[in-house]
């Protein structure tokens, strides 16, 4: 038997290598394919975030600009704001120290929706239920990978006990567009872009919201 | 197979593949339950090092299950109702026995009134890789395999991806050089890409996407990006980004050699000895004084102007400056890997877009030695698999016009010969590639077509409509039905080509057979895939082995196109066969099994045979040598007759040299014109292969159709993100949301082709003022409702990135 990702006071989370990701979404549709959601819930997004500006001078047009990509789902937080709003105690952690949804108690009311600054938790309307990333529970059980880390083209994400991703790649989870990482506490590991730029000193939009 | 974690009790897992034309080629294991496929899962196979990656599919890989299982799978073969016309969607669902006697009558009709050169095999890509169900190239697919038990058909040489610099290659190099391997240039200092982007193109998690981040991650070779758009390559592996105006790169090249040539920075010795025409005292013989390239750059040649920096500026919209950094740059970099991908040549001077690429690659000498390349597109490893299914018949036609010209054999038939419309023979029966014919001196002498194209076949693929140029007037073209009088369409979805067809033959996805998938584009890694059956055929439909034998069997010929054999041991005699090239490679069985059989085969360096003795392998060109100046080119140049078929227009010629050429709707041209002033480009998406993948609802999602535009041009049309806007030109319209970014050059538009063609008349939407009232408005915004039909001038290829346009709010 292979591994056991569902270990007790584990504490997972995300790590992010964001100079490698794409913007192809592979974990969005992997995530949708193992899940089998509807169109419109998205466990796993992935963010545009780009700016700078062009120099014209007559015929010639030069660029200051930048792009990268987050590609974000639940963190799993330290913090979970989300279980804190639910009125039902729907939002529930799991021993391993992943949030799920407890569908016997959720009542849809979307209150963990509006609370999550990642905008995790989503409304099924199918279901009447919200849903959200349980970090594959099932795979993880079985020794096998989240379906979007196994599904990653460019190997840009990882996951693992936050504490091991920290101490291999660091502390960072505050980059724009995301929030200010105080808030909630992610179980989340950014290895920044070389363009990045801090949650609280960004200069950039978003610029595929229509897509989030 | 066998039950796997986090698996539905009772599944099973099964090796399929995603057979579609990205220049990848990635497994699926499909977890299947009560034969139906319940989800899609990548390669976990191998150790995951370069060499031995896994090939973890893209995006659209991951999403096939919704293009297996779509509303608009074809369920049943259907007919164009009698008395309408091709497009108006009027079907009639009829037996496949019914579908078959009469398009077997229809053929016999054809073939008995016209000959078999009346018959085509269009070009499509929609399941590429495979072995027996592969649609590409056409000559390999099923259907020529039973037109060549049947007298032959007409061919087509090139492809819609490289027309161009496919037909650029003999007069440069003697023919296809690819460069070196993506994973050689950890031993570059500097990585330069024109127009090339793999991180979209080449999206396999064990491809160029891959591949290249790999080597930027563990060596850090400097790259430089030129490209009109910040591409996602720029974004991610890109240190510098180089924008500039579509079709230009001939003359940024140029600028930048006239810099070298000033500051003795390029490589004298080595275009001495492995280059004619570059300087004066290596022009061929007959090549008129001043003839040369350094003459063309530093003003001594026939139009007199030096190619300076300011100049090249004034073209490409780079700043001076950035040019001479430039120069020096890649001239100083020892070695320099210089790749370019297929948009720069997509164009309408697109052959001397390529070969001026080529040429960078030789004036810094960096053929054929580690960490540099040719200037053309990245080579790989590869299996050598033998297909005797695919290569065992031959085409007795020896007559063959561009992929891009068929509507014109369609129209003009027999009044298309070389001189005007680029109709070649081939340069050994049944190869499928072009030859200029030459009389006894060498002189370029002229064929015709015999015959116009009365039968179109189209498998797996939507060439009909929408991946070629021009979609409204290709319909115009396709609707009067006493020219092409037949066209059938075999295809897993209702795509935009089946709306135009007379017969719909539905067929079935990788899923539903068995097949042989040989690996593309893995770097260093040759591999390939052998994929089983996961599920019945859907619906009422049929593999393209049987749809063919059961049609060969009405024309007689069905014991010529089987040799007795099922498709399962045409498979076995594949692998068989293939095997006694190759001994390493797994018996049919256990590569079945497997899924995935990978070897590490290492880096590959292009020409290094050249380099290392040229005089012992001498190139198949006239010289023996790298031409920078072709006399062939300059011969038909004398031939060549533009305005034939369609009007001459600025950039109807032939060069002896990759000299810039300007052409019609050119960067300069915009400029100038205050009706359609921006330039519009169509990349790559990353929803779709083309437009295949392109009516996937995740997809659709994930990566939206929209129309990039410059901040400065959208403020300027007081146009915010998300807006729908309507892009026009004459040749059509598209309405779309806008995506106005910085991620573009101000004056440039793209907009992502392989969108399904939606057009609506202007009774259910309006045009806005200034586009053409007398055609629809493509409400899906597939860019070829706004490129043009005109030809390029050698290849006769398609010019798609060479668009004019205009934007407004809508």
């Amino acid at each position: 038997m292979a591994e056991n990702f569902t270990q007790a006071g584990a504490q997972y989370g995300f790590y992010f290598d964001q100079t490698l990701c794409t913007g192809c979404k592979a974990c969005q549709v992997s995530c949708v394919d193992k899940h089998d959601l509807p169109t419109g819930v998205l466990w796993r997004r992935v963010a545009e975030y780009s700016g700078g500006t062009w120099r014209v001078d007559g015929t010639t047009a030069t660029p200051s600009i930048f792009t990268y990509y987050s590609s974000v789902a639940c963190n799993h937080c330290e913090n979970p704001i989300c279980m804190q709003v639910c009125p039902t105690t729907a939002m529930t952690r799991r021993d391993d120290g992943t949030v799920y949804v407890d569908d016997s108690k959720c009542v849809g009311c979307r209150y963990c929706e509006w609370a999550c600054p990642y905008g995790a938790p989503q409304f099924n309307a199918d279901t009447g239920h919200m849903t959200k990333c349980d970090l594959c529970h099932d795979y993880r059980s079985e020794g096998k990978a989240p379906a979007c880390v196994s599904g990653c083209p460019s190997r840009a994400l990882d996951f693992g006990p936050i504490e091991e991703l920290r101490r291999a790649h660091g502390t960072e989870a505050g980059i724009a567009p995301l929030p200010n990482p105080a808030i909630t506490e992610p179980h989340l590991v950014i290895t920044p872009h070389r363009n990045a730029q801090p949650w609280d000193n960004a200069t950039g939009h978003i610029a595929n919201p229509g897509e989030l | 197979a066998g039950p796997g974690a986090g698996a539905e009790a009772g599944s099973e897992f099964v090796w399929s593949a995603c057979t579609v034309n990205c220049g990848s080629r990635c497994p699926l294991r499909l977890e299947v339950k009560d034969g139906t496929i319940l989800r899609v899962l990548p390669d976990d196979t191998g150790s995951d090092e370069l060499g031995d990656q896994q090939v973890r599919a893209c995006v659209r890989g991951r999403a096939i299950r919704h293009r297996i299982y779509n509303p608009d799978r074809l369920k049943k073969p259907m007919k164009r109702k009698p008395g309408t016309k091709r497009g108006e969607e009027q079907w009639e669902t009829i037996s496949w026995d019914q579908a078959l006697d009469e398009i077997a009558d229809k053929m016999k009709d054809i073939k008995a009134k016209h000959g078999n050169e009346s018959i085509y095999i269009n070009y499509g890509t929609g399941t590429l890789g495979s072995t027996m169900a592969r649609s590409w190239p056409p000559e390999r697919t099923a259907f020529a395999r039973l037109m060549n038990t049947w007298g032959g058909y007409l061919d087509h040489y090139s492809d819609y991806s490289t027309t161009q610099i496919t037909a650029a290659y003999p007069y440069f190099y003697g023919g296809w050089q690819s460069s070196n391997s993506f994973d050689d240039a950890r031993n570059a200092r500097l990585q330069v890409m024109f127009g090339n982007n793999p991180l979209e193109t080449r999206m396999s998690g064990g491809g160029h996407t891959f591949v290249s981040q790999q080597i930027k991650r563990d060596h850090g070779v400097r790259t430089i990006i030129i490209d009109p758009r910040y591409s996602e390559t720029a974004a991610v592996i890109g240190d510098e980004w180089v924008p500039l105006r579509p079709g230009t790169d001939a003359a940024l090249i140029a600028g930048m050699i006239h810099v070298m040539l000033a500051e003795n920075l390029h490589d004298q010795a080595f275009l001495d000895r492995y280059c004619v025409g570059f300087d004066e005292h290596t022009l061929p013989e007959g090549a008129p004084a001043h003839g040369s390239y350094r003459s063309y750059v530093e003003g001594a040649g026939p139009d007199g102007i030096a190619k300076t920096p300011e100049w090249a500026s004034a073209i490409t919209g780079i700043p001076a400056a950035r040019i001479v950094q430039l120069a020096r740059d890649i001239a100083g970099a020892k070695p320099c890997a210089i790749t370019q991908g297929w948009g720069p040549q997509r164009h309408a001077n697109g052959e001397n877009t390529a070969r001026a690429i080529f040429m960078l690659a030789c004036v810094t000498g960096n053929i054929g030695i580690p960490g540099g390349g040719t200037g053309g597109r990245e080579g790989s490893a590869g299996l050598s698999i033998v297909t005797p299914f695919n290569d065992g018949l031959k085409n007795p036609s020896n007559k063959i016009i561009s992929v891009f010209s068929w509507l014109d054999a369609v129209e003009h038939g027999e009044k298309m010969d070389t001189f005007n419309a680029g109709v070649c023979e081939k340069p050994a029966p049944g190869v499928r590639a072009a030859k200029v014919p030459v009389d006894a001196e060498g002189n370029p002498t002229n064929t015709r077509l015999e015959t116009p194209i009365k039968m179109v076949w189209q498998y797996s693929g939507n060439s009909v409509v929408n991946q070629t140029g021009d979609n409204n007037l290709s319909v115009e073209m396709l609707q009067d039905d006493t020219l092409a009088e037949l066209i059938v369409v075999c295809d897993i979805q209702y795509t935009v080509s089946a709306r135009y067809a007379d017969y719909i033959l539905p067929g079935t996805s990788a899923a539903e057979e068995d097949d042989i998938h040989p690996g593309e584009n893995g770097g260093p890694m040759a591999y390939g895939i052998v994929s089983s059956q996961a599920i019945e055929p859907l619906y009422e439909c049929r593999n393209i082995y049987d749809i063919c034998t059961d049609l060969a069997k009405r024309l007689g010929t069905e014991a010529a196109f089987t040799e007795g054999k099922s498709r399962e041991q045409w498979l076995r005699d594949t692998i068989a066969a293939s095997r006694v090239k190759d001994p390493k490679l797994p018996d049919y069985d256990t590569w079945k099994s497997q899924g995935m059989y990978r070897r590490n085969a290492g880096p590959s360096i292009a020409m290094a045979k050249y380099r290392s003795d040229p005089d012992a392998n001498p190139l198949p060109t006239p010289s023996g040598k790298i031409e920078i100046y072709s006399g062939r080119l300059a011969a038909m140049a004398k031939a060549w007759e533009f305005g034939v078929f369609r009007p001459k227009l600025p950039g109807d010629q032939l060069t002896a040299l990759p000299e810039y050429v300007d052409s019609w709707e050119s960067g300069e041209a915009a400029r100038d014109s205050d009706q359609h002033p921006l330039q519009v480009i169509g990349h790559h998406y990353k929803g779709r292969t083309h437009s295949t993948y392109g009516n996937v609802d995740w997809l659709q999602e994930a990566h939206p159709q929209t129309a990039w535009l410059n901040n400065l041009d959208a403020a300027a049309r007081g146009i915010a993100n998300g807006d729908e806007v309507f892009v026009f030109n004459d040749r059509g319209t598209v309405k779309l949301q806008a995506r106005v970014t910085e991620r573009i050059m101000p004056g440039v538009v793209s907009i992502p082709q392989g969108a399904w063609y939606d057009p609506k008349p202007a009774s259910a939407v309006a045009p806005p003022p200034g586009a053409n009232k007398d055609k629809p408005v493509d409400v899906a915004g597939s860019v070829n409702s706004l490129t043009s039909l005109h030809p390029s001038p050698l290849a006769k290829g398609n010019a798609v990135h060479t668009t004019l346009a205009q934007v407004v709010k809508s």
